[in-house]
């Protein structure tokens, strides 16, 4: 039985759908409120301004996060920054033309409602930021600064030194924390979901697991609220935290929710490249780099050779044998292109022999032009942190020479389906932020990641699920005494006891890392139907190998890293090959998504409206099963859909 | 390059601790410092024996999760960064490097090198937030913050509640930790409404949660990865006695 | 109020810091006092005389030692809380911090070292002095010889002399150098007027306040030691100390 999508799209005018749709939706009293519990897994952007609103409005909230903390969650790692359609630059900016630079960057592969509803509400969250004291950073008068990003021709981007992320989630654990110390909610950190119950169609709690003490705890509520980010670590290399995962979201998929666009997989072009076998993440330098950073790769290939071998400086190199290939391809946007064009526009240079170190995977950022502009003082000012962390990893002052960069995996612009309401097709499950598919299409825009966490979580969440919950109204406390409960507690701990027994000779990170490889090789930046099909092999037999020879170490009922790693290598080992069959079934290129068998005769991406104007929801059907695909189709009444032109 | 590693392993809480020594060879001068541990724990898995469980998460030195007593230091000997941003060519080769967890009775070691940090949490919920609710507040224009006052926030803000400072503080006081948050919240209006009570209640909080009494060594400053000035504790101080001399 | 300076590790903080303050200003009054015996040791005694056993100077001194006995114990109660705090497992390596002076991290040791030296002092001067008087006497032997109580330059002149009197006292000026040293510009911090654009400043003003207090109690030292060995010790039990003495009754 296919999945019935019903993505719950208001009538109306662009402009007036999302208060149209307030409007319409239903609300629940304070004191009906008070009975209603909600469960909050991972306490992001997303979960922790969500948690924060939810247990202000009166509900009882549960939050979980697999941090010691909720303040770790990865949100903090954003450096660049947060759009807001405020025009405080004067520069022509509205809600209307940040809304046509999302689904312009996003390939015209976003719902037009929902991104419109995010251009809107992004001037609230700055408010709602500076509010609770986020110290973005400020002009001389006084009035909050912005600064640039990709894909944009407006400065709309709010700041916070090269921390905005960071300073964001400060905002929301602190309104988080408010709410704990007014017992509205209860916090429960270092603790793993390990499995969502469903009972009658609904969502009615989740398994979670201790990772202290290892003991598997049932908790119950009247909705639950996924929130724990993308799926990049299936790469093993990823620009994600270690511990950043999929697994939640996939127990969701495996339990009926669908599963949107899982291939659509952002590529960020600015991290620092990968120097052995031994890395254990990628580490990102913030795209604001490229406001004054100019992208380039020797012209000739002798000077490659040369710098390669280390007889030539990169500042050796005259400024008219430079190939400054964004600039040169895309005058009107130049170093500012949106990532997914940079990052391939690397790729091409690179695959042509371009690359500037000796893996030949890497290019130039080069400040020389802006220090020379602007002065030292003022780009220490800008990017200080940056270029002092950049000197740390690599030993190679950004001041001196230009810094070496190369694309790496960094955002999953897909995830669980969900309706306008932000909702599942489960009933009472809902999805915010990187987890769910919905704002970003095929390729997110940079300092919209941000935006898009808290808009969901202070602006959108708190009310659409109270259209829910009033039905819930007269439901008693959900019992986790019940059959429901107990399959799943008994599926997670023989999953568990099964992980144990294999004893095998592999360990966690061995299988995982050759699962990268297989990601990165065949459903990286240029994927082919062979190469898809490729990888849906070697990941079946991988996860064959997995089954019979992976080692894990240590007890259930303990502090057990190595446990907590292969439960969620069992989930990316299933979610590759999902990703891989998206891409397959994807035969057109849209935004992070590039097969090399579409492309225009420039080398840019080349879409299939009239065939793939579609969201591609996959339903689970069994772990060797092949999932099927329901589409859910996306009517542009609003804008035009155009091949993207970063030209002119 | 190869090291000698000394390093403290516990089971859980309630068990008594030791150090064990481990060699690991061939180590790039670029891996980081949890790289090279990376590379013991699989060997250890290889083994069949259980790997040394250490907190880590982002490996961008923001976080704050990382948290290990490197010879001595706080986030070992490399200075304003965490314990990930930290690469092996700071060290000597061949050297032995000892590896403790933070070391303070208000962070109780959970295993080996992993200690639970709850207690920054619950000061925080003391007060370590504005009290505004989602969608009452006015235009993030409305009120013009002096530049010099948005820097000065954003330098305490830049705390990442690593727990480096109690950890170093031979007190084992987290006056640092405290004073960041107070401070950065102090210096913006929006901050100011509540700044009375909100230095009562971290202090009172961090006092009950069995943290020490600074003493204005300096060696919090000295060992914090993000470099944050005891100024701030001076600072909170101010609050603190202003508060109080209000009662 | 008061419940805030016994319970609060601010409020503790505060009383050191107050308490600190006064004996720093205490320090610069003796200090200078001191210096006078070595100009003139008539005007010393007269000094003495004044401080004797009056009704202001025994109250001022009952109130020093409050001082000292309360700055040394919430000194104590602090230490304790902070070893507790440490926890019962310590680290096994431990480094010195770049930019950590050697002082604050031992002003508990330096603290001891000034109140034995303190011990010492009383037993030297004040029990000679100020309790003979309030003993009712008029003075005390000392090496075989009549001293009167406010005949301090006497005094100053006969323990100076002794080089291991020298040798104690100058231990003792160094701890206060360190202790002060960290201590002037940490009660600074403590109440709160610190940032770092003044730490420079402040550090610098401990620095002159603690070598001006030792530079000024080390050369009444010095400078009685050289007299002695030099033979020109000073005679003053003569006109001066009588004078001092009748103006005391």
């Amino acid at each position: 039985m296919a999945l019935k999508l019903d993505s719950k799209i208001p009538a109306g005018a662009l402009a007036d759908k999302w208060s149209n749709h307030k409007a319409a939706i239903k609300v629940v009293s304070p004191a009906n409120k008070r009975k209603l519990d909600i469960i909050i897994v991972g306490t992001g952007l997303g979960g922790a301004s969500a948690a924060a609103s939810l247990g202000e409005m009166g509900y009882n909230v549960k939050v979980f996060c697999i941090q010691d903390s909720p303040r770790r969650a990865h949100s903090i790692a954003a450096q660049g920054g947060i759009n807001a359609a405020k025009n405080y630059q004067n520069d022509n900016d509205s809600v209307y033309r940040l809304f046509y630079d999302t689904i312009k960057g996003g390939d015209y592969r976003a719902r037009e409602a929902n991104v419109y509803r995010l251009a809107e509400v992004s001037n609230l969250i700055i408010d709602q930021c500076v509010a609770q004291g986020v110290p973005f950073a400020r002009e001389y008068g006084g009035l909050l600064a912005n600064r640039s990003f990709g894909g944009a021709q407006v400065s709309r981007t709010f700041y916070a030194r090269g921390q905005t992320g960071q300073q964001l989630l400060l905002g929301a654990y602190a309104a988080l924390n408010k709410e704990i110390a007014a017992g509205s909610v209860k916090s429960y950190p270092r603790h793993e979901m390990l499995d969502i119950v469903v009972e009658d169609g609904e969502a009615k709690g989740i398994i979670a697991r201790n990772l202290v003490t290892g003991e598997i705890e049932r908790h119950g509520a009247h909705a639950v609220v996924i929130a724990t980010g993308g799926y990049g670590n299936v790469f093993f290399l990823s620009t994600n935290a270690m511990g950043s995962n999929g697994s939640a979201a996939f127990q969701c998929y495996r339990k009926g929710a669908g599963f949107a666009n899982p291939c659509f997989t952002q590529i960020h072009p600015t991290c620092i490249p990968i120097h052995g076998t031994q890395q254990s993440k990628l580490t990102l330098m913030s795209e604001s780099l490229r406001n004054d950073g100019r992208i380039w790769v020797p012209k000739k290939m002798e000077d490659v050779e040369a710098i390669r071998k280390g007889t030539k400086k990169p500042s050796d190199i005259a400024e008219e044998d430079r190939d400054y290939y964004l600039e040169r391809r895309y005058p009107a946007f130049g170093n500012l292109v949106p990532r997914d064009v940079a990052s391939r526009a690397a790729k091409e240079r690179c695959d042509a022999g371009y690359g500037v170190n000796e893996t030949g995977l890497a290019v130039f950022l080069d400040f020389k032009t802006a220090i020379e502009r602007l002065g030292e003082d003022i780009i220490k000012q800008r990017y200080g942190n940056l270029f002092d962390m950049y000197e740390e990893i690599t030993d190679v002052s950004p001041y001196k020479e230009p810094m070496q960069i190369f694309p790496a995996v960094h955002y999953t612009m897909g995830g669980i389906w969900v309706d306008y309401n932000l909702m599942t097709t489960i009933p009472g499950l809902y999805a915010i932020g990187e987890a769910n598919f919905s704002d970003h299409g095929a390729n997110r825009l940079g300092a919209s990641a941000l935006m898009q966490g808290l808009a969901d979580g202070y602006f959108v969440l708190p009310y659409t699920i109270g259209d829910y919950l009033s039905k819930k109204i007269q439901a008693p406390k959900v019992s986790t005494d019940t059959p429901a409960f107990a399959e799943a507690e008994k599926a997670v701990k023989e999953k568990i006891e099964k992980l144990f027994s294999i004893n095998g000779k592999q360990s966690v990170d061995d299988i995982h890392k050759r699962l990268g490889n297989i990601m990165w090789n065949n459903v990286g930046m240029a994927r082919t139907k062979e190469s898809l099909e490729k990888a849906i092999k070697e990941i079946q037999a991988l996860r064959k190998e997995f089954w019979t020879d992976v080692k894990v170490v240590g007890t259930a009922n303990s502090f057990n890293v190595e446990l907590e790693k292969a439960l969620r290598l069992v989930d990316y080992l299933e979610l590759g090959e999902l990703m891989a069959r998206d891409a397959l079934n994807r035969e057109e290129s849209c935004g992070g998504h590039f097969r090399s068998e579409h492309q225009t005769e420039e080398g840019e991406a080349l879409r299939h409206d009239d065939e793939f104007a579609y969201a591609a929801v996959w339903e689970y059907k069994g772990m060797d099963k092949e999932p099927e695909l329901t589409k859910e189709p996306l009517d542009y009444e609003f804008t035009h859909r155009a091949q993207r032109n970063y030209k002119d | 390059m190869n090291f000698k590693l000394k390093i403290w392993r516990q089971k859980d809480a309630k068990s008594q601790g030791a150090f064990e020594t481990y060699e690991v060879k061939n180590i790039s001068a670029d891996t980081s410092f949890l790289e090279m541990l990376d590379i013991l724990n699989n060997d250890l898995v290889h083994a069949g024996k259980e790997p040394v469980a250490f907190d880590h998460d982002c490996r961008e030195g923001i976080c704050g999760m990382c948290s290990l007593h490197i010879n001595g230091h706080a986030h070992g000997p490399a200075q304003a960064v965490t314990t990930c941003q930290m690469y092996m060519r700071k060290f000597k080769d061949g050297s032995t490097i000892t590896i403790e967890p933070w070391r303070s009775a208000a962070f109780p070691v959970i295993k080996d090198l992993v200690v639970n940090r709850g207690a920054y949490d619950e000061i925080l919920q003391a007060g370590g937030f504005v009290s505004v609710r989602t969608n009452s507040v006015p235009d993030g224009n409305a009120i013009p913050i002096p530049k010099k006052d948005a820097d000065e926030s954003m330098d305490a803000a830049a705390c990442v509640g690593c727990g480096a400072c109690a950890a170093t503080c031979k007190n084992g006081s987290a006056m640092l930790f405290v004073a960041a948050r107070v401070s950065s919240l102090a210096k913006l209006p929006q901050g100011r409404v509540e700044g009375a009570r909100r230095a009562k209640a971290m202090v009172a909080k961090m006092d009950e949660l069995g943290f020490g009494n600074c003493t204005n060594t300096g060696a919090c400053q000295a060992e914090c990865p993000k470099q944050i000035s005891i100024a701030h504790i001076a600072r909170l101080n101010r609050e603190f006695l202003a508060a109080k001399l209000q009662d | 109020m008061s419940c805030f300076l016994c319970n609060s590790s601010l409020g503790k903080k505060l009383v050191m810091s107050v308490t600190g303050c006064c004996l720093v200003l205490f320090l610069l009054f003796h200090m200078a006092m001191n210096l006078v015996a070595l100009i003139n040791p008539a005007g010393y005694n007269t000094i003495c005389a004044l401080l004797g056993a009056n009704w202001y100077a025994v109250v001022a001194t009952v109130g020093l030692a409050a001082l000292v006995v309360l700055h040394f114990m919430y000194a104590l109660i602090l230490t304790v809380n902070n070893y507790r705090a440490r926890g019962s497992q310590r680290y096994a390596v431990t480094a010195n911090e770049p930019g950590v002076e050697w002082a604050s991290k031992n002003m508990l040791v330096l603290g001891v070292i000034v109140i034995l030296g303190l011990l010492l002092h009383l037993v030297h001067f004040w029990s000679k002095m100020m309790l003979v008087e309030l003993m009712g006497a008029e003075g005390t032997m000392v090496a075989g010889e009549f001293v009167h109580a406010t005949d301090g330059a006497t005094l100053v002149a006969f323990t100076f002399s002794k080089w291991y009197n020298v040798v104690l006292y100058l231990v003792w000026l160094t701890a206060l150098w360190f202790h002060l040293n960290h201590g002037v510009w940490s009660m600074f911090q403590t109440v709160g007027w610190a940032n770092d654009v003044w730490y420079p400043r402040l550090k610098c003003a401990s620095k002159v306040v603690s070598t001006l207090v030792i530079l000024g109690f080390a050369a009444v030292i010095v400078g009685f030691f050289v007299m002695s060995i030099c033979g020109c010790g000073v005679e003053v039990c003569t006109d001066a100390c009588c004078a001092g003495h009748n103006h005391a009754h």
